[in-house]
């Protein structure tokens, strides 16, 4: 219905009345009044009085929840145990991975997803662990998707792969929103990054099942606080496992070790 | 900054809607956006003029709704609003990772003509 008049005609817009038929050729003043009726014609023009609204209630992300749950019953129907590992630029992923999947090696077939904005450096360095490695090149997203993930599977081998890691792009903010349909949410700080790394970025540490303190074989020369670290992680995300870990030296890597393949037991049994 | 990807798949929703509806133009879109969903909201607002240049929204207003955050506290089975990022059960001191409302990131409706 036209808003303007209430008439019923195809509401396209405002109402426009035009002029009379009739001519009014004498100059007098008219101090009767005109009677009209008939009904006015008018046409309608596109503007703010047509303005409706269309309800929606939908979750923007809802394509990628989608996509991710797809993944996840992919990856459930195979078998597969799923980790999405986060972090900033530099915190340690690739190190830990190249460690861990060489230390599983002999007890499980691991296949590794690495995203970055750019290169292939991070998947020459992760072959080197025998794990089937596919980079994802993302150009400027500052994240991994559900859907770059379902097109990376579509190129992997996972017969017999029973841990698939993806190492996310170095980024302790935007890839909190989106699920990739993992089991489990690992993530990772140095502690050449201070101990307030939890209070900094809270929305990340809070989706974390597991946080990881990697770097620790330096914690002593930078002077990291172990109990206030500890108790950071804990006020932000009490949900999460703690584990203390070097790449590089292995101290923590047994515990982590574990850790995956009771992952892997319980995703397996479900 | 996702907040590109955020907007760009919220466009991708609204311009569906709108032609399956019939619009030519669309004048605002209504969106809810929670305290931990992990956008800003100023950011959300750049993406968005950068992102509608040349479409039918490129003459929309984005309306934002801010939704705070809400937890659960298992222990005394009550909600509670918390003050800051650390969610402690004002009773009981228990901390809590349960989230009841905050995480929202939802495109509500569309003003169109």
């Amino acid at each position: 219905m036209c808003l303007d008049c209430g008439c019923s005609d195809i509401p396209e817009g405002i109402v426009k009345i035009h002029t009379h038929d009739h001519l009014h050729d004498h100059d007098h003043t008219h101090p009767h009044d005109h009677e009209h009726p008939h009904d006015h014609h008018h046409e309608h023009i596109a503007l703010d009085s047509d303005r409706r609204t269309i309800a929606i209630s939908q979750s923007i992300l809802s394509q990628n929840d989608r996509l991710a749950e797809r993944n996840h019953g992919y990856f459930m129907a195979k078998g597969i145990s799923v980790l999405n590992v986060l972090s900033s630029p530099g915190a340690g992923k690739t190190a830990l991975l190249e460690r861990t999947m060489t230390e599983l090696r002999d007890r499980l077939k691991s296949a590794i997803i690495v995203g970055d904005l750019a290169t292939d450096n991070d998947a020459q360095r992760l072959r080197r662990s025998g794990a089937e490695v596919i980079q994802i090149t993302t150009g400027s997203v500052c994240h991994l998707e559900a859907e770059m993930i379902a097109k990376a599977l579509q190129q992997m081998h996972l017969d017999g792969v029973k841990l698939l890691a993806i190492e996310n792009v170095g980024n302790l903010v935007c890839p909190a929103a989106y699920d990739l349909g993992e089991n489990l949410r690992v993530v990772v700080f140095s502690v050449t990054e201070g101990e307030d790394k939890p209070l900094k970025y809270p929305v990340m540490f809070k989706t974390a099942d597991i946080v990881l303190i990697s770097k620790i074989d330096l914690a002593e020369v930078v002077e990291f606080n172990r109990e206030l670290a500890l108790h950071n992680i804990h006020q932000i995300a009490p949900q999460a496992k703690i584990l203390e870990i070097s790449a590089k030296t292995g101290v923590g890597m047994q515990d982590w070790c574990q850790c995956i393949e009771q992952s892997l037991q319980k995703s397996l049994a479900v | 900054m996702h907040e590109v990807s955020i907007i760009q798949s919220m466009l991708d929703i609204a311009f569906d809607q709108a032609e399956s509806q019939g619009a030519n133009q669309i004048h605002q879109l209504n969106l809810r956006v929670g305290a931990i969903s992990g956008v800003v909201p100023e950011a959300l607002q750049f993406a968005f003029n950068s992102c509608t240049e040349g479409t039918i929204a490129s003459d929309a207003k984005l309306e934002i709704e801010w939704v705070k955050a809400v937890c659960y506290c298992p222990q005394c089975h009550a909600e509670f609003t918390p003050h800051d990022w650390v969610y402690v059960c004002p009773r009981c001191e228990r901390l809590t990772h349960e989230i009841r409302q905050g995480r929202e990131l939802q495109l509500v409706s569309l003003e169109v003509s």
